[in-house]
């Protein structure tokens, strides 16, 4: 009996032996921005190089992916081969071995070429666990013609008072002009990303040393003061259900003066294709306060442990953030087009340089960042724009909503500071903080 | 006709219910109108009801995005598949609680409705780790039968009013002149259910092609339905109307022309037995 | 004998869609059960253990809850007064005589067939939307500041949508009741002199009491349950206005990965779930008799 087993057995490692291998399947999850989507249009290279990968692709909105990737991550699910995850969640995952460390990226891949702030966010002990595909910090984008329309000349980082009086100035409601777009939709990678970096900025921290959280101090009751008052005066209607994507629309079509937001969207707003404004695009660091807004954010590939092609998938991330990728890009559309952020060697060719104005903020914004003292005050945590604890996500959006509401009048800045704080114990307390 | 209606009443009511009905209409017309603007059209402002230039790139954008067919394909196969499936199921036990009804069989049919009120998110937990383990992630059979097991109790219930209303004395007579149970229901019952089970069917087949948690949740690439190929224009990227219409139109297209088609079949089973 | 011989049968054919519901009720639910008594978060495993209520007493005490619970009943209230009251109207319209009426109905069955997450996405973003949606460009031409719906009245926008695809529903088996009226009736109403009002009162609600309590019904089953709408409209906010029991559960189930309070808040949801069960029992069963 175990003998003729043996034997099927053999002759199955025969067989398979015998024929070439079968092609794999890789699954791959990402987020429907534009940069990913672009990279879906561009794996012809790769599938070329590759015959025996083939490329089966997942694409969410930013929400339901997360949600679906985490479940499947942490139940070991095994959905997904690759998967499209934030430096937020690269640190924690790692440390819980969800995510298989990429060590081995091959000759061509350069790992020291990657900026120094994004690829220490996505390390632990040394190693790398996911590839960045492109990085970003925030800064001011503004419209050249408003500005001057409105008497005002941009420094190269303003003070927050600044961007509040040019905010005002440029705001013309009769023809649809708003000073400034804010990002206000609840959650924690959209309000929560602004108004914690700018809390930051204004000295205000999501907790002390004693994980004891910090919305009842004078510090966030300025900024939100602050943030409600000039985008009721200055800012979009329905700011409150407006999001990152939602201001790129806006701005795009000529509605901004000014929008403080990920760098990433520079190259967006100044593509004539999509961009009735292309021409009238400048560029300037975030502003400052009692320190600058910092904000560090890095979309990246990872390969999570319960992929049964790891090979394979560390093939395609090598490649999908490699040198060469943005090359293919660049030849495709041009270099403003290519995915920013990640790379040294990139600001350093002068061809990108000239084909993006909006370069060297964005690489100074990046280096600026210091995600382990965001804010004026020592903090227990790392993050600039978010809170490196697994509890953010659900806490962020939490506090987001109140916030949200803040903004949309249906309830007073103190009254959602006040939530924020009630919120807060309430959640590390179940979480079991101080840990 | 007793009644008489005068022209005019006739015309006034004609305009009025025109107007209603193309009111209602006006989102899903739009929608269609939209996928075939440009980005830049979609929003403009005057809005361009019928004279812009038609395009049909949007279609050819989402398309090359993500394969329609296959999300098309398996969105039939799932919602078909389960109601056929859910109605193997159904059609004994509600054939048996109409005839022979028990004493809790009317509690019995409210706890089975009663299941249709779980809120899906507070088990998708346990589901995930059980699809798991049994290896049903993301293939085809494995959200059949769950799609299956969420309309279970609507097929029931519709199944069992239907059969009520079969009046028992033809199964007595049929049964007095010795038909067997398997003549009894092939040539007696099934000739006078079969308008019902048509009407649950197309209803169910209608619910198991919109629903979108489950069929989000637990099916990745491979098996994933039309409602995950929507998934991912749910937040804008820059201008995104025109595409937004594109994807919604070729979603809902398919059911919308099942559903008129089959509109007159669907409504007598939808009644419940409420009419009389 | 042959009854006895029947009574089996029938316990065995009603046996698989039973056990089948059993199983799809008792496996997660035993599951949940047992997840809600646990400090179970996905994000950090290995710190499973017993807490025993914990899990309960947050989700009761969320200030989230009892606005949760207040916004289903209105959604389920709101959604189903405009619908009846709607589908009555509506039915009564269609009921008249006039030319087209195949088309007319064809035309306002329709949006009972849509996705939800499609019709969400087109009202948010193409009505709704205080910017470019077209009913921001209507306050615009008639001089009028742009309303922002979903963050000023989320609600009721929600309302509106769900309300939008569930008249149809509605309207269609009112109709199907009210052509079923018989004439007869109604002209010895009419020889009575009996007004339109009266007749309407006296004669036609009665007639539709059973359909309505069958709109009422089907349309609460699934009312409960409304999430899609919410996801894609205001994530249940702009604080919690928009947040029902449902989203509720969903914001603690995928957003926070406590599976220990979502477990907690779907055994709660399961709870009231019966509760209203029982209370429809009634009412059908008074009705349907």
């Amino acid at each position: 009996m175990s003998m003729m087993l043996r034997g099927l057995m053999g002759a199955c490692a025969m067989t398979a032996l015998a024929v070439p291998a079968l092609a794999e399947t890789l699954t791959i999850a990402t987020v429907n921005n534009g940069d990913m989507i672009r990279m879906q249009k561009m794996t012809k290279p790769f599938t070329d190089a590759n015959p025996d990968i083939e490329l089966e692709w997942v694409t969410l909105e930013e929400n339901v992916l997360r949600q679906r990737v985490t479940t499947d991550i942490a139940t070991k699910g095994g959905q997904y081969d690759i998967v499209t995850v934030g430096n937020y969640e690269v640190p924690i995952w790692a440390k819980q071995g969800w995510l298989t460390a990429l060590d081995d990226m091959g000759e061509d891949y350069d790992a020291a070429d990657i900026l120094p702030p994004i690829a220490e966010g996505l390390s632990l002990d040394g190693k790398l666990y996911a590839a960045p595909f492109y990085g970003e910090s925030a800064m001011i984008m503004y419209r050249t013609d408003l500005m001057e329309k409105a008497g005002l000349e941009m420094p190269e980082r303003p003070t927050w008072d600044f961007v509040y009086d040019a905010a005002r100035k440029m705001t013309d409601k009769e023809n649809e002009v708003y000073g400034i777009c804010l990002r206000g939709k609840a959650g924690w990678g959209e309000n929560m990303a602004f108004l914690t970096s700018m809390g930051a900025s204004y000295g205000a921290p999501w907790f002390d040393m004693e994980w004891k959280p910090q919305f009842s101090g004078e510090a966030w009751k300025k900024a939100l003061t602050d943030y409600v008052a000039i985008m009721t005066e200055a800012g979009p209607p329905g700011a409150s259900s407006n999001g990152f994507n939602e201001n790129l629309a806006l701005f795009q079509t000529g509605k901004c003066g000014m929008w403080i937001d990920a760098t990433v969207a520079a190259s967006f707003v100044s593509n004539p294709e999509d961009s009735t404004v292309a021409d009238k695009v400048g560029y300037a660091l975030a502003p400052e306060g009692e320190k600058p807004q910092m904000w560090l954010w890095a979309w990246t590939l990872a390969v999570p442990s319960s992929t049964d092609a790891p090979e394979a998938a560390k093939k395609f991330v090598a490649w999908a953030t490699s040198k060469a990728y943005t090359e293919q890009v660049a030849a495709a559309e041009g270099w403003a087009n290519v995915p920013p952020g990640t790379r040294t060697s990139l600001y350093e060719n002068p061809e990108y340089q000239q084909a993006a104005p909006f370069a060297k903020p964005t690489l100074d914004s990046i280096m600026s960042a210091d995600l382990k003292n965001p804010t004026t005050v020592e903090v227990p945590y790392i993050g600039t724009q978010w809170v490196g604890i697994p509890e953010f996500q659900a806490l962020g959006t939490a506090v987001g909503q109140q916030f949200s509401a803040a903004l949309a009048g249906q309830a007073s800045v103190d009254q959602a500071l006040q939530m924020a704080q009630q919120i807060s114990e309430r959640e590390m307390a179940k979480a079991g903080y101080p840990k | 006709m007793a009644r008489k209606i005068s022209n005019t009443s006739r015309w006034g009511f004609t305009i009025l219910a025109w107007g209603v009905a193309l009111l209602i209409f006006f989102p899903i017309l739009w929608t269609i109108l939209t996928s075939f603007k440009s980005e830049a059209d979609a929003i403009a402002s005057p809005p361009k009801f019928l004279f812009f230039d038609w395009t049909t790139q949007n279609y050819a954008e989402v398309q090359s995005r993500s394969p329609y067919f296959r999300h098309f394909m398996n969105s039939v196969i799932i919602s078909v598949g389960s109601t056929l499936l859910g109605l193997l199921i159904a059609v004994p036990a509600a054939w048996s609680m109409a005839f022979q009804p028990a004493r809790r069989t009317k509690d019995l049919l409210m706890w089975m409705l009663s299941t249709k009120m779980m809120p899906a998110a507070g088990v998708l937990i346990p589901m995930y780790l059980l699809f798991r383990s049994w290896g049903l992630l993301d293939t085809r059979l494995g959200i059949t039968v769950v799609l299956m097991l969420i309309n279970l109790p609507i097929i029931v219930w519709m199944l069992y009013t239907y059969f009520r209303e079969i009046p028992s004395e033809i199964l007595e007579a049929a049964r007095m002149d010795g038909a067997s149970l398997k003549n009894e229901i092939v040539h007696v019952l099934t000739p006078m259910a079969v308008p019902g089970i048509a009407s649950t069917l197309l209803l169910n087949v209608i619910l198991a092609w919109n629903e979108a948690f489950w069929t989000l949740n637990l099916t990745t690439s491979r098996a994933a339905p039309l409602t995950t190929f929507i998934a991912s224009y749910s937040s804008p990227e820059g201008l995104f109307y025109a595409k937004l219409s594109a994807a919604s139109t070729m979603a809902i297209a398919p059911i919308l022309i099942l559903g008129w088609f089959s509109q007159k079949q669907l409504v007598r089973g939808l009644t419940f037995g409420a009419v009389k | 004998m042959a009854t006895r011989h029947q009574n089996t049968l029938a316990r065995l054919m009603v046996a698989p869609s039973v056990l089948l519901l059993l199983a799809w009720m008792i496996v997660p639910l035993g599951m949940t059960l047992w997840f809600s008594f646990q400090s179970y978060n996905l994000l950090s495993p290995g710190m499973e253990r017993f807490i025993g209520w914990t899990n309960y007493q947050y989700f009761l005490s969320d200030p989230a809850f009892w606005t949760a619970m207040a916004n289903t009943l209105l959604l389920v209230g709101g959604v189903l007064v405009i619908t009846v009251g709607g589908g009555i109207l509506l039915a009564l319209l269609l009921d008249q005589p006039m030319f087209g009426q195949g088309i007319v109905r064809i035309l306002v069955i329709a949006p009972f067939f849509i996705m939800p997450t499609v019709s969400a996405l087109v009202w948010k973003n193409m009505f709704m939307n205080p910017v470019n949606g077209l009913f921001a460009w209507i306050a615009k031409a008639m001089g009028a500041q742009p309303i922002d719906f979903l963050a000023q009245y989320p609600l009721m926008s929600i309302i509106l949508i769900v309300s939008w695809q569930w008249l149809p529903f509605a309207t269609l088996i009112l109709l199907t009741a009210l052509q079923s009226l018989d004439s007869e009736q109604m002209e010895a109403a009419e020889m009575d002199g009996a007004g339109a009002l009266s007749k309407f009162i006296h004669l036609v609600l009665p007639h539709l009491s059973r359909a309505i309590t069958v709109v009422i019904l089907i349309e609460t089953i699934f009312l409960l349950s409304v999430f899609a709408e919410i996801l894609v409209t205001t994530n249940g906010g702009p604080g919690y206005q928009s947040t029902n029991l449902t989203y509720l559960v969903y914001s603690q189930a995928l957003l926070q990965f406590d599976v220990g309070g979502a477990s907690a808040g779907g055994i709660i949801a399961v709870i009231l779930a019966n509760i209203v069960a029982i209370f429809l029992m009634r009412m059908i069963g008074k009705t349907l008799e």
